[in-house]
């Protein structure tokens, strides 16, 4: 890597070699990477928010570009402002945004602060569990589009959610959830208290009317745990059931209910044994499970969130010759937009006017800009990189190419294999015999002494069921996903642990996965008499001026501080201008030198359409070449590293993208990697993994764009990066928050050792069972004996599933990741 | 013994009691973000006036490599 030592002030990625950029944060001079973190560093510094950057725990992300202001602009209409954000008393109005970038608790303070300095605004509060914030402004006092601005100067790009119901309603399921696991939390300990007489009471006696009493106050306290926080199981079991089909919220229900009946039942006549502890412990380890899973869930979104990220709320219509700021919602098919540069289309179309640059990268992965003429199609989603366009709207809504990528995404998941549901069948499989034994029992004892079968048949199912059994899996798969969460990887969905354990291959894709996603200027070499630093500064205030899709690595990278006049652009070879009286000429090399020779020069190729996916750009003068500038969208220094590691543990690596052959093989190249495909669409991607599928291969995919979603979907297990695509997180299993590559193998080995761990203790458990089973259905088991046993097999479960949060000892990371690694290869 | 027929009443009813106001706490949005209030201690009460080169501290910056 071509990239100096030191990491960015802000976004912590690695420098240019040759630039040399300050940013002035409370009084010093910090080295950043480009003008967009600058721009955000100096903000906050400026804002008196500078403490910030003390207390954040991950470095922020890197800021692709200084914030555009003018992109607000739709949101400064009052009219359209009040359409598309809610009344609140004394005549505020109400908004969540989705904050990208949002990634730690400092940055939520940043936003919280920097917010609650505005004038006009009300109420703020931020959630960084799902990067949420609500705004409660005051529209007399403060624009909207001044608000969101602000956001941006401090580096959060926000998205506006319009009517926002999801995310109501996940909050309102995580309190009731809270409440659930409340109550079976503190019930579970008051009847822990109740048990430990009873049990001590069957060794060394209790006078009887005590343990009654000790039993009935156990069924006082276990009624709420089993009918208020075991509810969500049951009503899961009955929507499974009523759908004729089995889910594993059924042997837990009637796990539950079977326990807690045949208790109640006990504990009212006065007979045989109760077992109230181990049922409120059931439940609320069971909802612990479901608790951590559910947060993970809310926080990977949901595809309306994604949607929202993607596609503009607002559009800008043409009509009569004159433009109004509509919702996007409101377009129709044959509305004329206007869609100025840096902006996003609402709708898909074609172009009417204009000589358009547009990034496909989010539905195609392709790094390099497509253009876009008079009477192309552009889609929804995309963006416009330069001159604006004059668009006519072919399909909104649900038409979009962007919408069919939804549907597959929805078709993908529906036909998703769920080796999880193995893990259900063998419960049931489990149940029945259970049940079929039970039934047997209570035959035989019926014909042997009628007034015994009653006891021994519920004996069998309590020795059996609700115990150490159950909680072997949950356990386990709790204590990984907490041991995960603390290594940055979010689990979303938990039984994927299962599956990555028995993962056998792995795709990616290239473009913002492999690589960062970002083609940026990774080198500067000054060639003549000027520093890298002057000739950065040149090409860039050249470069601001075209519309080529290289030009966008300048900008974001060099300053454009000095205006060049006389500019000429010369298609396919560079672009030529005037500076402070020089002509320059940045492009290919023979094009850059053609100005010293003053001879015509002929073109090379275009560095854009260098197909290595590394180029090389020049600057020259009348006195020849000045320097060189090497672009690339750099690899990730640890991919090589991941790539190998998973090989290590079994798991052969293979490049899926939508990116040109000659960038894909040399990424393949570096990493490693023998397999690879490139120019597959979404569709093409989904294909090469059910085939792979087909032969028996238990599939991993990695991936960060829109045009992965369907792979992701599809994939048994399904990765997405943290800074990626909402999209793709949406459809992701195991999510890579901190973006290091790193944690994969790591990730794999934690979770095969999981699947140990579970297997550890199903075997534990039926063992107990096995052994118990036969003397209980004897009835020789005396109650106090069963009792303990039960309560010490489901200690040893749990205390054995409790080794995975062990062990992997978490990482913390100062502001900063550590010093990328040289190695490149 | 007997006073256990009062003293664990008592205590379930201390028990109602927490969940009530753990209940009360859920509902009132407590819980609903656990991390950023916990930063509002280390804040400054005053904001420096911006760009205003702070007092030189040599101390390490955690920022640092």
């Amino acid at each position: 890597m071509s990239a100096s030592g030191h990491p960015c002030f802000h976004c912590g990625e690695p420098i240019p070699r040759g630039l040399v950029i300050h940013a002035r944060v409370a009084g010093r001079d910090e080295a950043v990477c480009c003008y967009g973190c600058k721009a955000v560093a100096e903000f906050i510094s400026g804002a008196g928010l500078g403490d910030y950057y003390r207390y954040r725990d991950t470095a922020s992300t890197r800021a692709d570009e200084p914030p555009r202001p003018d992109r607000w602009a739709a949101y400064d209409r009052p009219e359209l402002v009040e359409r598309l954000t809610r009344a609140e008393p004394d005549g505020a109005r109400s908004i969540t945004v989705l904050l990208e970038g949002l990634r730690c608790a400092a940055c939520s303070w940043l936003a919280n602060k920097a917010l609650s300095q505005q004038n006009g605004v009300l109420d703020v509060s931020v959630n960084p569990a799902t990067a949420r914030a609500r705004l409660v402004w005051d529209p007399a006092r403060v624009r909207l589009g001044d608000l969101l601005r602000v956001l941006e100067h401090v580096g959060l790009r926000p998205h506006p959610l319009a009517g926002e119901p999801s995310e109501q309603m996940a909050l309102l399921e995580r309190r009731d959830a809270l409440k659930r696991l409340a109550v079976a939390g503190f019930g579970n300990m008051q009847v822990m208290m109740f048990a430990v007489p009873l049990y001590f009471g069957a060794v060394s006696g209790i006078d009887p009317q005590m343990r009654e009493y000790m039993r009935l106050v156990s069924m006082l306290v276990s009624v709420p745990v089993a009918l208020y926080s075991g509810w969500p199981f049951y009503r899961g079991a009955w929507h499974a059931l009523r759908a004729r089909s089995i889910s594993m919220d059924v042997p837990v229900s009637l796990g539950i209910l079977l326990a807690f009946v045949a208790s109640v039942w006990n504990a009212l006549t006065g007979h045989g044994e109760v077992y109230f502890d181990s049922v409120s412990m059931f439940v609320f380890f069971l909802g612990l499970g479901r608790y951590v899973e559910m947060i993970a869930r809310h926080r990977a979104g949901s595809v309306a969130d994604a949607l929202a990220r993607l596609a503009p709320m607002t559009a800008r219509r043409v009509r009569a010759g004159a433009t109004e700021d509509v919702q996007a919602v409101e377009l129709g098919v044959g509305d004329e937009l206007l869609v100025r540069a840096g902006e996003v289309f609402a709708a898909d179309g074609v172009v009417l006017e204009g000589d358009g640059r547009v990034d496909e990268s989010m539905l195609t992965g392709e790094s390099v800009a497509v253009p876009k003429p008079p009477g192309t199609a552009v889609h929804q989603g995309t963006q416009n990189l330069a001159a604006p366009l004059r668009v006519r709207v072919t399909a909104v809504a649900g038409g979009t190419v962007l919408s069919g990528i939804v549907a597959l995404l929805e078709r993908a998941q529906a036909e998703r294999p769920r080796l999880a549901r193995a893990a259900d069948r063998a419960a049931a499989w489990f149940l029945s015999r259970i049940l079929f034994g039970a039934a047997i029992v209570y035959a035989l004892w019926w014909f042997v002494d009628p007034s015994r079968a009653f006891p021994a048949t519920l004996a069998v199912l309590v020795v059996t069921c609700p115990c150490a059994l159950s909680l072997a899996t949950p356990t386990a798969l709790a204590a990984a996903t907490a041991a995960l969460a603390r290594r940055g990887v979010l689990v979303a969905r938990t039984d994927a642990i299962e599956t990555l354990a028995k993962a056998t291959r792995v795709l990616w894709d290239k473009t913002g996965t492999l690589t960062r996603g970002l083609v940026r200027v990774e080198d500067v070499r000054s060639l003549g008499a000027i520093s890298s630093q002057q000739a950065l500064e040149w090409a860039a205030s050249l470069e601001q001026l075209s519309e080529h899709p290289i030009a966008r690595a300048f900008t974001v990278t060099g300053a454009p501080t000095v205006r060049a006049s006389d500019v000429e652009v010369h298609a396919g070879r560079g672009i030529e201008g005037r500076i402070e009286g020089r002509r320059l000429r940045v492009g290919t090399r023979a094009f850059a030198a053609g100005l010293q020779s003053q001879a015509t020069a002929d073109a090379g190729p275009d560095a854009a359409g260098d197909e290595s996916g590394e180029s090389r750009v020049y600057l020259g003068d009348e006195s020849g070449l000045l320097a060189a500038f090497t672009l690339s969208d750099p690899l990730r220094p640890e991919a090589g590293h991941c790539v190998a590691g998973l090989a290590a543990l079994g798991l052969p690596s293979e490049i899926v993208s939508g990116d040109q052959p000659g960038a894909v093989a040399r990424i393949a190249a570096r990493t490693g990697i023998d397999g690879h495909a490139a120019r597959l669409s979404p569709q093409d991607k989904l294909e090469r993994l059910k085939s792979l599928q087909a032969g028996g291969a238990v599939v991993v995919a990695v991936g960060d764009g829109i045009n992965d979603a369907p792979l992701l979907r599809g994939a048994d297990v399904a990765i997405a990066m943290g800074r990626g695509s909402a999209l793709a997180q949406t459809s992701a299993d195991l999510i890579l928050v901190r973006e290091s590559l790193d944690e994969l193998p790591a990730t794999v080995s934690l979770a095969r050792r999981t699947q140990r761990v579970i297997r550890q203790n199903l075997g534990w458990a039926i063992g107990y069972n096995l052994a118990a089973l036969p003397l209980a259905a004897f009835g020789l088991v005396p109650p106090w004996l069963a009792a303990i046993g039960m309560s010490l097999s489901s200690v040893v479960v749990v205390l054995n599933a409790m080794r995975l949060s062990r062990g992997s000892a978490p990482r913390r990371r100062s502001g900063m990741p550590a010093t990328p690694q040289a190695e490149a290869a | 013994m007997e006073i256990l027929y009062v003293m664990i009443p008592l205590g379930l009813v201390l028990v109602a009691l927490g969940l009530w106001a753990f209940f009360w706490a859920t509902g009132s949005g407590q819980f609903d973000d656990l991390d950023s209030p916990g930063w509002t201690v280390l804040e400054d009460d005053e904001a420096p006036p911006p760009d205003e080169p702070q007092p030189q501290d040599d101390a390490p910056r955690e920022q640092g490599r």
